[in-house]
């Protein structure tokens, strides 16, 4: 698969050696098998050295003696041959098994990264996908996990085998001739600068390119998407003006990082020649001078040389892969390592019936009925107190950042089956509240508590079952529109969720898409249109049926027609269950219990509509429309 | 397909056509000192004749500079080419697209241009470079090897008659069936970025229904589909190299037992047929005729891959736009006055009926218009038929008198101002941004402007004015403040026509009415088309348009149309008991 080189956020590696350790680990469930790799690729290098040394020897041993025999006899060259057969065949033999055994080692290390990966992402809390784009973590999974992929699966066996050939190269090299050892190993350095020169000039540009590569991508972006404002304001030459700028700069950087690093190949191919002509040369004097260099050692000597060169030249692009790969491997361990959501709560949601004598008593089947099951360590007794969605909120301080308050000394009753609902600008901390009720954040200073029982000491996971949600953005998931109404509730039946969408009022459309139910929907429900996508949303917190429900109004314009299908469908929702709701429509506001105006993190006024229109204060200015909330 | 991409290569031609040569001339030199090598090996080192051994050692230093020196050439010719054929290719497909017709953007997603313009062509890029380089090299090297061979010993290349093909159909056997596979890999893998960026988006959501194992079981699935065909592909290509090791090894067996015989028939005498020297350089050209058929092989699944990308990048090149100006086009408008004339529209010929159907209209110059109707009514699709956005199917648009076809674009969309539905604002500063509408405006008509959309109050409250910075995608302005500056861009260009696509939604009626007030009282010839789901937006229009279902069902002043239409009182009804005085809808941004 083509590939410009991957990103790597401008940095290397920060610790190289840990890294290397830990990936080692996720090695370890395939020891035997490596071991086993290893092994096969120690047999295919040697059957390899041995196999081009025997060529030397079946030309003077056996085919040059031939000349001399009175009568020809090809036994011991029939003999040799067929040994090397067998020499060749180890090889082959050994070189298919570790590029067969090593396919499941370096996709199932893959594998297993990734799943670990997703999995612990999973358990990170929202302040992280707060605080991170998407692009950023996305990367981890496509460009990083694929580097890492190709460092186990081609950079390490190659290593390992140059390693080898290369060890037992320079080996034989040693014991042939020290001077001519030393003549070869000069030129080799002089290889290698010459490589690492062209690497260190080509990775510069390597780099350049990539930022180019992203501002032009990002220009693109950018103008692709307001292509349309483009053509209205006529500004096609301005566009394609401020494009060709960066598009030169990216040509530059991307000729001269290629160029380099396509010099790579010739350089160090006929350095190999020249460091071969010199050898020979200082060679063949010290056999003039009278040395102990023999005429037959000299040849195999310079063939050794050259069969130096392919395996360091080999390493040294690899070098690049494993650099590349680690400081991958870093980023994606930076996620893993990202600390989880903490959970110290203890308190569980568990099915209930009611005994004879008006306690609640834990039942396996589904009764309708819910109670929090409250262990008491101490005593060692264990309480159940009906789940009836009565939230308060005591005192309670929230900063996103230290020092940065965006709550302060919030109070707020609300009594099972009332709606709550929030109004204020942008900002004044309208969202975070409703954030702090399921503990997507956790409150600084104060208290919340949820049927009187504090909500840290509720499980994450019950706190969120018994509260609904429906999203502003609405997020729908690649799969069937029942597969995203029964998200809400994985036990529903069909006839649950089909009751759930007419109570949203969404069976309506539903039937008349093309497979009603059964239609698939990608791109977040990209073929539906916005309200509807709500009202799929609504009939899926419907589904789930929480004794509070979280809303969050959108204020995007939809038809009024449609628009009022949301509205009754969300009156519906709200329908005998406590709500929360960020309102942004007034007929919303009318219908609340108690209002909560909001301003700069402090709630400035509370009341029903009537008390506050009446008051002649914030709301007042809000409701006539005075002022915006911006 | 070839022939549209070749069109980028232009002045980038001779680098494409030299370096193919340069390379021909590495190729040459490496094929040459294998035969300098046996010579020196076999007169000079075991003669240790010493003239001759600098002579050929100073002839081999030469072959090798001149290879180094042809190698850097071809690399840096052919990395030109390719990276000059990529911005080259990378232009033409952005300038192209600059071109385009509403209609001709439509047929294409955003993402979808995205990705052609940057992933599909740097992997053409990559293709390219790898065609002019490695193609060309494989090729020579074949020919090459395979002459120099032959010149050595005829017979003993018999041999590779039987090897090369057995080879070349195992080795093109092996990626004819790894490539079914990769292909359905990628498309896995395209569901598993799904995954990943779906869980993303909506982790409020899965966290707040508790659904992260869900998500997991998901995620594993797919990412196990994905371990299952990557190792079965794997496995396959497994074969590839000991297929190679095999041919070459069998050969090198073969050509030492028939080469000894030959050997031994000439009596290692050069005139009389093969020596034991040349029999040497046999093997480095068996090496080098079963690689480059190998590195062949792998060329072929390279290209291959990238042609789908090829094929997408020349479907933005080969679209054709489908309206431009006249050739004779009217450069100047008249006035504001708009006509449709029996207009009928549908967006392709494929759609099932007509986005508009039988338009009779007439605007006065200086009117304000206001246009209501339900969601598919195709209120937009009538307005943008204004600036010549989409020429209509059936019917004339006219502007100042004048049929919308005989205008010169750039007058027409300068004096008919419209303001998206979907509108964008561009990374740049707020008064950069601005002057979209006009590069020449002074900043005193910049504030202007401002002042008429009621956002001159806003911009003046950041702390840089009007030199505030706005990210891409005007995501450090709320919805309301993007649209006064949208509105603010367009008024700018002075035109002579006003047209806004819902674009006061959100911001308050108060406001709303401010700027409808500005518009009144500063701009009062300009022809102001107001489309709207609010009523207080339109009501106290000279006229309003009431749609359905691409028909003008009613028209009038608010008056005869509370007494005239049904959907208009609906409408109306609705929005009235929401609240106060002043409908309902929305509270905030």
């Amino acid at each position: 698969m083509p590939r410009l080189p991957l990103r790597n956020n401008g940095r290397g590696a920060q610790d190289p050696g840990k890294t290397m350790t830990r990936l080692l680990s996720y090695l370890s469930p395939y020891r035997w098998t490596l071991v086993l790799v290893l092994i096969c690729i120690l047999v295919s290098s040697v059957a390899t050295v041995a196999g081009s040394k025997s060529l030397e020897y079946v030309v003077d041993d056996y085919i040059r003696p031939l000349l001399d025999m009175e009568e020809a006899d090809f036994g011991p060259l029939f003999r040799f041959l067929c040994g090397m057969a067998a020499i060749f065949a180890a090889g082959i033999v050994s070189a298919f098994f570790y590029n067969y055994l090593m396919v499941k080692v370096a996709q199932g290390v893959q594998r297993d990264i990734r799943d670990k990966l997703f999995s612990n992402m999973q358990q990170l809390p929202i302040r992280y996908f707060d605080t991170h784009t998407h692009g950023d973590i996305m990367s981890r999974y496509t460009n990083d996990i694929d580097t890492l992929r190709q460092m186990i699966s081609q950079a390490i066996p190659q290593c390992i085998a140059s390693v080898v050939t290369i060890v037992t190269v320079f080996v034989t090299m040693l014991v042939s001739s020290l001077t001519l050892t030393a003549v070869a190993v000069v030129a080799l350095l002089a290889i290698l600068v010459a490589t690492k020169k062209l690497t260190g000039i080509s990775g510069r540009f390597f780099v350049g390119q990539q930022d180019a590569l992203g501002e032009v991508n990002g220009y693109i972006e950018e103008m692709i998407n307001g292509q349309k404002v483009i053509k209205v304001f006529c500004h096609e030459e301005a566009a394609n003006a401020g494009f060709d700028k960066l598009n030169e700069t990216l040509f530059r950087n991307a000729y001269r990082a290629n160029m380099y690093s396509g010099m790579m190949g010739p350089v160090n191919n006929n350095l190999g020649y020249v460091q071969y002509a010199l050898v020979a040369v200082v060679g063949a004097w010290l056999i003039t001078q009278g040395g102990s260099l023999g005429v037959g050692a000299l040849m195999s000597f310079l063939l050794l040389t050259r069969s130096l060169n392919q395996p360091i030249s080999q390493v040294s692009n690899q070098v690049n892969a494993i650099v590349m790969a680690i400081a991958g491997a870093e980023r994606i361990f930076d996620l893993m390592d990202e600390p989880p959501e903490e959970d110290h709560g203890y308190v569980t949601l568990v099915n209930a019936k009611r005994q004879a004598d008006g306690s609640l008593a834990e039942c396996p089947e589904h009764t309708g009925l819910w109670a929090w099951k409250h262990p008491h360590k101490a005593e060692g007794t264990v309480t159940y107190t009906e789940l009836q969605g009565d939230i308060t909120m005591f005192n309670v301080d929230f900063a996103y950042e230290p020092g940065k308050p965006v709550l302060h000394d919030v109070t707020l009753y609300a009594k099972p089956g009332q709606k709550v609902a929030f109004v204020g600008a942008t900002g004044a901390g309208k969202t975070t509240i409703t954030n702090l009720i399921n503990r997507f954040y956790d409150i600084a200073d104060g208290k919340i508590r949820y049927d009187n029982i504090n909500i840290n000491k509720i499980k994450k996971p019950d706190l969120r079952r018994s509260l609904g949600m429906v999203l502003q953005d609405t997020n729908l998931f690649t799969g069937t529109v029942m597969d995203n109404i029964r998200y809400g509730n994985l036990e529903a039946t069909d006839e649950q969720c089909i009751q759930a969408a007419k109570l949203a009022n969404a069976h309506e459309f539903i039937v008349r898409l093309p497979q009603g139910y059964d239609t698939m929907l990608t791109g977040n429900g990209a073929s539906l249109s916005q309200g509807q996508r709500q009202l799929l949303s609504i009939a899926r917190a419907a589904v789930a049926d929480p004794p509070v429900m979280i809303l969050d109004e959108a204020t995007s314009s939809i038809d009024t027609r449609t628009e009022a299908l949301v509205q009754r469908g969300m009156d519906a929702l709200m329908e005998g269950r406590t709500t929360f709701v960020i309102a942004h429509r007034l007929s919303t506001v009318r219908n609340a219990d108690c209002i909560m105006v909001l301003d700069h993190g402090r709630i400035i006024e509370r009341g029903t509509h009537q008390d506050l229109i009446a008051k002649k204060g914030t709301y007042y200015q809000l409701y006539t429309g005075a002022f915006e909330l911006e | 397909m070839i022939k549209t991409l070749a069109r980028s290569i232009r002045e980038y031609k001779y680098y494409a056509i030299l370096a193919p040569f340069m390379m021909i001339g590495e190729v040459a030199m490496e094929v040459l000192i294998p035969t300098l090598m046996a010579g020196f090996m076999d007169s000079g080192v075991k003669n240790l004749d010493m003239p001759f051994v600098l002579r050929q050692g100073g002839l081999l230093l030469l072959c090798a500079l001149a290879s180094l020196g042809f190698g850097l050439l071809s690399a840096s010719f052919a990395t030109k080419a390719a990276a000059g054929f990529a911005k080259n290719l990378r232009q033409d497909m952005f300038h192209k697209v600059q071109t385009y017709s509403f209609a001709n953007i439509d047929k294409f997603s955003p993402s979808s241009i995205v990705t052609r313009l940057t992933t599909d062509v740097s992997n053409l890029q990559m293709a390219f470079q790898v065609m002019i380089r490695m193609t060309i090299r494989c090729c020579v090297m074949l020919v090459l090897a395979l002459i120099m061979a032959v010149r050595i010993s005829p017979r003993l290349c018999l041999i590779y008659c039987v090897v090369m093909p057995l080879l070349a159909f195992g080795l093109f056997f092996v990626i004819g069936l790894v490539r079914k596979i990769f292909d359905r890999v990628f498309k896995t893998y395209d569901q598993l970025n799904n995954v990943v960026q779906e869980n993303l988006h909506g982790i409020r959501v899965v966290k707040s229904f508790v659904r992260e194992e869900r998500e997991k079981e998901k995620f594993t699935s797919v990412s196990a589909s994905i371990f299952k065909d990557f190792v079965k592909a794997e496995h396959i290509l497994a074969f590839n190299n000991p297929m190679m090791q095999t041919a070459a090894y069998t050969c090198m067996l073969l050509i030492s037992w028939f080469g000894a015989q030959l050997v031994l028939a000439s009596g290692d005498n050069a005139a009389l047929g093969l020596t034991t020297g040349q029999l040497s350089s046999m093997f480095t050209y068996t090496q080098q005729v079963l690689g480059s058929l190998m590195m062949m092989s792998m060329v072929f699944v390279m290209i291959t891959m990238s042609r789908a990308g090829g094929r997408r990048a020349v479907e933005i090149l080969t679209e054709t736009p489908d309206l431009d100006s006249p050739a004779d086009p009217v450069t100047t408008v008249a006035d504001g006055s708009v006509d449709f004339e029996g207009v009928s529209f549908r967006y392709s010929q494929k759609a099932k009926r007509d986005a508009l159907e039988r338009v009779d209209l007439h605007i006065d110059s200086g009117m304000t218009v206001g246009i209501l109707g339900g969601t598919g009514s195709s209120k937009s699709t009538l307005v943008q038929l204004i600036p010549r956005l989409y020429d209509a199917t059936q019917g004339v648009v006219k502007v100042g008198g004048v049929d919308v076809r005989r205008y010169d674009l750039k007058t027409l969309r300068d004096q008919v101002a419209m303001v998206l539905q979907k509108n964008v604002l561009f990374s740049g500063t707020i008064a950069e941004n601005l002057r979209w509408g006009n590069p020449d405006a002074t900043d005193e008509e910049l504030m202007h402007v401002c002042r008429l959309a009621c956002a001159d109050e806003f911009i003046q409250r950041f702390p840089d004015g009007y030199n505030t910075h706005i990210e891409q995608g005007g995501t450090n302005v709320s919805g309301g403040q993007k649209q006064r500056l949208c509105i603010a861009r367009a008024l700018l260009k002075k035109p002579k026509i006003l047209i806004l696509d819902d674009s006061t939604s959100a911001v308050d009626t108060a406001t709303d009415a401010k700027i409808r007030q500005a518009f009144r009282e500063e701009i009062p010839d300009t022809t102001k088309i107001i489309i709207a789901q609010r009523v207080s937006s339109v009501e106290h229009a000279d006229l309003i348009l009431v749609l359905d279902a691409g028909r003008i069902v009613a028209q009038g002043n608010h008056q005869s149309l509370l007494e005239s239409s049904e959907i208009y009182r609906e409408v109306y009804q609705s929005q009235k008991k929401g609240g106060g005085e002043d409908a309902q809808t929305t509270l905030a941004q």
